[in-house]
């Protein structure tokens, strides 16, 4: 294994004709630790990933590896492993083979097919065409070619998409596994929650901008408290809440109380003399601040 | 250099890794034994009787064997047209260029690899010629020139022009990466358009002249024979290339088609 080198993303820039994909991005990513890169479909992650592996040219800026731009690695599959998010792979091909002809290119060792074949459990339908792959079967050869050089660093764009629950669990702990051995790895998503409990830091953009950057706790503080109430004069209730100076808003089975505690909401109908029917406090997740962060187009 | 090996090796890997290679080449052989065979057959039973065109045994053979590059070079084409397609099509060209970031040297190994993969073709092609076109020959009891080095000559510049074809096919299909538009374009151009302007310019000699350069042209130049120059030339405007020109002029198309093929797409951004 090469040593994981961290990730320098400066100015990154990126348009295609009128549509700016990513605006002006910088951030760095460390090794040792997972990165989440997220943000809403169409958010510009793919575009970002491309334009690092030197797939797309950036309009501007620039990012590295340490300091070197991927065509110019010296051995690039092993110093970098990617999967990226399209499948590409010829249908007709085997996925051992399919995985010889980028060892063959890259000078690496032919062992190394069956080896990460293994590793991501396919050892057995090597031989298979790829064409009768199933998605999460996709996945895990995009997974065996990311590995082939047994790289310090990872980018996986989207590698959860399409995986079963047991491919989740799997997955979650080899990115633990890989990000434990010192290797630096990036993994885009859309979905806070399909990485959350894989990611030590998350870099959040939208429309291609960043909007976020820290540690996964750092989502935790703008997290805000909101209680459900409720009682047979909701009406009373929701008065007697909002005179109390919070801001009130109906549910079908209730009312919600912004930016409260259970206990003071309680307190507030004991006073107001309404018997409560029902009384509980509610966390905003992670999801939700994350969904509030990206905006509300970020809720596709 | 041990990179463009690498790359090499892989661009070779990704030919003998699918079927297609093997299923163009058996088609290949059967049509182009079939067609020799039959042609053999035809002329040999045409020469005993006394009317109808007489070809002499001598001129006949190197006709028969000429079917091998014409029948054959659009076998090539696609091969090569398709090595290159497929990438774009499956969107192999995002781990081809993880693999070698290089792209120069993808698309020149690329060539390398289906040149040899070409040359191959033309030994399958004039093994099926050889073999049906002589045997039949044989059978109608004419000298199939097996011992002329003349023959031989031809069957190698045969072996040449399929070569060179499939490295065209290569640079067609950087310059058309549509695989349905790169297929109907070499089908349409080698069964129909090129067909047609050929029979055209031989109308006058300045066309002549211009249409010894047509791709087709330059192919039967560098082959020595083949029964369109014959027609042609039974026209009277059969003006034909030095088999060495008529090579140049193959070389040089591969070449154009796929240094436009590296500006219009083999460069773009990959999405
Ligand atoms: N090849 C392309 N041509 C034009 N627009 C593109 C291209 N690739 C991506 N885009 C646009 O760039 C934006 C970012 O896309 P993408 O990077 O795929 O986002 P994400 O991966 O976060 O979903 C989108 O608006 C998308 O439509
Ligand atoms: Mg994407």
């Amino acid at each position: 294994m090469t040593a994981g080198v961290t990730i320098e993303f400066s100015g990154l820039t990126k348009t295609f004709g009128a549509v700016q994909a990513v605006s002006d991005l910088s951030f760095t990513v460390e090794p040792g630790r997972v990165t989440g890169f997220l943000g809403p479909n169409g958010a510009g992650k793919t575009t970002t990933l491309r334009m690092l592996l030197g797939l797309v040219r950036p309009t501007s800026g620039t990012a590295t590896f340490g300091g070197t731009a991927y065509r110019d690695l010296p051995s690039p599959l092993a110093t970098v492993g990617s999967a990226l998010e399209a499948a590409s792979f010829h249908p007709g091909r085997s996925a051992a083979n399919h995985l010889l002809t980028y060892t063959q290119a890259a000078g690496l060792d032919r062992e190394r097919v069956q080896l990460v074949l293994h590793r991501v459990g396919l050892g057995a339908y090597g031989d298979r065409r790829v064409g009768g792959y199933s998605l999460g079967m996709r996945q895990r050869l995009g997974l065996a070619f990311a590995l082939l050089g047994d790289p310090g660093v990872l980018v996986l764009d989207e590698p959860i998409n399409g995986l079963d629950p047991e491919g989740i669990k799997w997955i979650r702990l080899l990115l633990r596994e890989l990000a434990d051995e010192g290797r630096t790895v990036l993994i885009s998503s859309h979905l806070l929650s399909e990485v959350q409990q894989s990611v030590d830091e998350v870099v959040i953009v939208s429309h291609g901008k960043l909007i976020h950057r820290g540690s996964l706790a750092s989502l935790d503080q703008s997290e805000q408290k909101q209680v459900i109430v409720d009682a047979t004069d909701r009406a009373a209730l929701a008065a007697a809440v909002e005179a109390a100076g919070y801001t009130v808003s109906p549910l079908r089975g209730g009312v919600l109380v912004e930016n409260a505690e259970a206990a003071d909401v309680g307190r507030i109908a004991f006073a107001a003399g309404i018997a409560v029917t029902a009384l509980s406090q509610k966390r905003v997740g992670l999801e939700e601040s994350f969904l509030h962060l990206v905006g509300e187009e970020g809720a596709l | 250099m041990s990179r463009f090996g690498g790359a090499l090796r892989s661009e070779v890997t990704k030919i003998t890794s699918t079927r297609m290679w093997w299923i163009l080449a058996i088609i290949m052989v059967a049509y182009i034994a079939v067609c020799a065979g039959g042609a053999a057959a035809l002329f040999g039973a045409l020469g005993d009787s006394t009317n109808g065109p007489s070809i002499s045994g001598e001129s006949l053979a190197p006709l028969i064997y000429s079917f091998g590059p014409t029948l054959g070079y659009v076998f090539a084409v696609l091969l090569g047209a398709l090595a290159t397609t497929n990438e774009f099509r499956h969107q192999t060209l995002t781990p081809t260029f993880l693999a070698t970031p290089r792209r120069g040297r993808v698309l020149v190994a690329k060539l390398v690899a289906l040149t040899g993969a070409g040359a191959l073709y033309g030994v399958l092609a004039m093994i099926a010629a050889v073999g049906a076109g002589a045997g039949l020959l044989l059978a109608f009891g004419i000298d199939p020139q097996l011992g002329d080095p003349d023959t031989w000559a031809l069957v190698g510049r045969s072996v040449l022009a399929m070569a060179l074809w499939s490295a065209i096919g290569v640079g067609l299909g950087v310059l058309v990466p549509s695989q349905v538009a790169a297929i109907v374009i070499v089908l349409a151009f080698t069964q129909f358009v090129e067909p047609i302007l050929r029979l055209a310019s031989s109308i006058a000699e300045w066309t002549a002249q211009i249409g010894q350069f047509l791709p087709g042209a330059a192919s039967d130049a560098l082959v020595g024979a083949s029964f369109f120059s014959l027609a042609a030339g039974a026209g009277g405007g059969g003006t034909m290339l030095e088999w060495w020109q008529g090579g140049l002029v193959l070389l040089g198309i591969a070449v154009l088609v796929s240094v436009l093929g590296w500006f219009t797409s083999w460069r773009r951004d990959v999405t």
